[in-house]
């Protein structure tokens, strides 16, 4: 009876935030296009149409996904065949694997066992996190190097370069708030932020580490090739990047790989620095507010009003993404590097440095 | 169980490394490289050494290897130029001499057994931590400090003017 | 006169402020924001016109597509002089003449094709021609094909409009 409920509770939780993640891409796929549109002044995807409706485009990813399925799976003459196939796979395959250690939800008991809302609740948490994201690198870069054609090569190296610069800052980035919280593990992250800050302030990341958070999120941006870091794929000067030569689903692999990078990204921004699962002013009885008021609030809620709040937030930073992608313009290359090495890896270093003065301070009994 | 996925995860170290060494293509050298990489941050795993298996990946799947990927897509041999390797009596005497290496290694590492199955604790983040700023304290800042001369030697000569 | 030149003016140095960039940047989200919201509010006023059920009105001296005109008779208008063909400058007028059963006339085209594909709708052929035998549509334009054979006109389907 217990190994079969522990790997029905295992599948399932693969299952749902799988389903999760990749709801999410197909819904952004939409999100960024009529997103893009409505902020310049268009209408956007509107045509495709399913028995006469078309709810403004949301049919537009199922036809996307067919168009991708039926076209041809088309090797350029020149290409390196064997590394050709292999590079969206090592595009996707981390990707997928990134989603493992986000928490979506506080522990739930079910049937006397304790059982935590995340996929794999590993000791090493975010460092796995980084680890495997690092691997993405390897997709972009064999698809550019194997296509054999200039563009592609050249967005591979640009993507390797910018990938492992802002590696760098991102993993520093993120020391402040392991310091503060105590843990590399996400769930005792997003559990520590439960608490109040001077008793008015959820202790969130982005109050305790607010320059960490802006480096984080610049740095996501940068590993996760989105504008204004999309260097790699710079349409307006070297056609696509690194997946120039791909068509079909090998393509639709990269733009999935993509996509899948934001969502989770979103979600561990919204762990770290925005309290996860955590719902402002809401314990585990219910809510309790600065000044001592409180409201019951059943446990049944609680636990939805959680897993919302991560929902909610983790589509927030997802929209956030497609908001700033049509904001900011693509910065220069130089620019990138000069940012990611004399900008950014300085002040995150400066904000470790401070972190600690200012715990230290607190260990000594300041505040 | 753990024995089980010792031997997998060993052997797919081993295999890859040979593969590293006997592949023509550069590419396929540096690709068989992090599958090595991988399998013995798994044998890291296995040892309750996390921490060391994630920063193996960081580091040298994650950044090292790139920099070799980076050099052979600049380089970019094409394939028919690449050159042709030959087994010479030089080769097989430097295989026999690594085996009786890894022999000696073998019979030594016996001498001093590593404690059987360490605790779950030793290898977590903390642990390390502690034992780097405390313990090693002066190696590890010793370390900091050669790197720091390595990375401020690179810039130097590869800049003309800083 | 020349095209004027203009000139954005551009801070010689950047403040504090600007120099940060998050400030300037939280200012650039709040335009896409305005106009991302003011678009989902007032959906009507986007520019968008979508094309095949909703069409732009053309102006009423648009001309377009070319037609042969006739003769009571039924024969064509057109007496084959090749002064539209002289006077086109995209040169996508072929005229071949032959000799008009018609005594009162001199010649009539055999081959009368218009290359749609290299017309550039300037009307010269129109301005040219002294028997008003040629003439350009309004209020619609060349209709698109699929083949590029389908867009060269011949004489029938020149006349038959």
């Amino acid at each position: 009876m217990t190994p079969v409920f522990d790997i029905a509770v295992a599948v399932a939780r693969v299952a749902v935030f799988f389903a999760f993640v990749f709801g999410l891409v197909v819904i952004m796929t939409w999100v960024e296009r009529k997103g893009a549109a409505y902020m310049q002044d268009r209408r956007g995807p509107n045509r495709a149409r399913i028995l006469g409706l078309t709810l403004g485009g949301v049919f537009h990813p199922l036809a996307d996904a067919l168009k991708f399925l039926f076209k041809e799976d088309f090797i350029p003459d020149g290409a390196h065949r064997l590394f050709y196939q292999l590079a969206p796979m090592f595009a996707l395959a981390p990707a997928i694997m990134t989603m493992a250690v986000v928490p979506f939800g506080p522990p739930v008991t079910i049937a006397g066992k304790t059982i935590a809302l995340q996929i794999a609740d590993l000791n090493v948490g975010i460092l796995y996190l980084f680890a495997v994201s690092g691997m993405a690198v390897y997709g972009v870069v064999l698809a550019g190097w194997s296509s054999n054609s200039k563009y592609p090569l050249l967005g591979g190296l640009r993507s390797s370069a910018q990938m492992i610069s802002y590696e760098v800052s991102m993993g520093l980035s993120v020391m402040g708030i392991i310091m503060v919280f105590q843990s590399v593990r996400l769930s005792e992250i997003a559990l520590g932020q439960g608490a109040l800050l001077f008793g008015f302030l959820p202790k969130w990341g982005v109050f305790v580490q607010p320059l960490g958070f802006v480096l984080f999120l610049t740095a996501l941006y940068a590993e996760a090739n989105r504008t204004p870091f999309d260097l790699p794929e710079g349409e307006s000067e070297i056609v696509a990047g690194y997946h120039l030569e791909y068509a079909s689903f090998k393509f639709s692999m990269f733009m999935m790989a993509e996509y899948i990078h934001m969502v989770v990204g979103a979600a561990v921004v919204a762990t770290m620095f925005f309290g996860g699962w955590q719902f402002p002013y809401l314990a585990d009885k219910g809510f309790v507010l600065p000044g001592g008021f409180s409201v019951a609030v059943p446990a049944a809620a609680v636990l939805i009003l959680r897993i919302g709040s991560f929902v909610g937030k983790t589509f927030f930073f997802c929209w956030l993404y497609v908001w700033i992608r049509w904001t900011i313009p693509r910065f220069r290359y130089d620019q990138v590097m000069r940012l990611g090495w004399k900008v950014m890896l300085p002040l995150s270093l400066l904000n470790i440095f401070v972190t600690g003065l200012v715990l230290l301070y607190i260990d000594k009994g300041g505040f | 169980m753990e024995l089980i996925l010792f031997m997998l995860f060993g052997a797919i170290a081993v295999g890859g490394a040979i593969m590293v060494v006997t592949r023509r293509h550069p590419m396929a050298s540096a690709l068989y490289l992090i599958l090595t990489l991988f399998a013995v941050a798994a044998l890291f795993a296995l040892r309750q050494a996390h921490f060391l298996a994630a920063i193996q990946v960081i580091v040298y799947a994650g950044a090292v290897v790139v920099l070799f990927i980076f050099v052979i897509m600049l380089v970019n041999v094409p394939e028919n130029k690449l050159p042709m390797e030959r087994v010479t009596g030089m080769r097989l005497l430097g295989v026999v001499a690594a085996g009786l290496l890894i022999l000696e290694s073998a019979v030594l590492a016996r001498k001093f057994a590593m404690p059987a199955g360490s605790t779950a604790d030793a290898g977590s983040v903390q642990a390390v931590g502690r034992a780097l700023f405390t313990d090693y304290l002066l190696a590890f800042e010793i370390t900091s400090v050669l790197l720091l001369s390595a990375v401020i030697g690179a810039i130097a000569m590869a800049k003309k003017k800083i | 006169m020349t095209i004027g030149v203009k000139k954005v003016a551009r801070p010689e140095k950047m403040s504090f402020g600007e120099s940060l960039y998050l400030l300037e940047i939280m200012k650039g989200l709040a335009v896409t924001m305005g106009h991302f919201l003011h678009n989902i509010a007032h959906n009507k006023d986007i520019p968008t016109i979508e094309y095949p059920e909703v069409r732009r009105t053309m102006p009423a001296r648009f001309r377009g597509c070319h037609r042969l005109m006739k003769r009571p008779d039924g024969s064509p208008r057109c007496v084959a002089c090749y002064m539209c063909a002289t006077a086109c400058p995209a040169k996508c007028i072929t005229i071949v003449a032959g000799e008009s059963p018609d005594p009162a006339v001199e010649k009539y085209p055999v081959r009368f094709d218009i290359d749609m594909l290299r017309c550039v709708f300037c009307g010269q052929c129109v301005e040219a021609c002294p028997c008003d035998a040629i003439r350009m549509d309004t209020g619609w334009h060349t209709p698109p094909e699929d083949t590029r054979e389908k867009l060269i006109y011949m004489i029938d389907k020149l006349l038959e409009k």
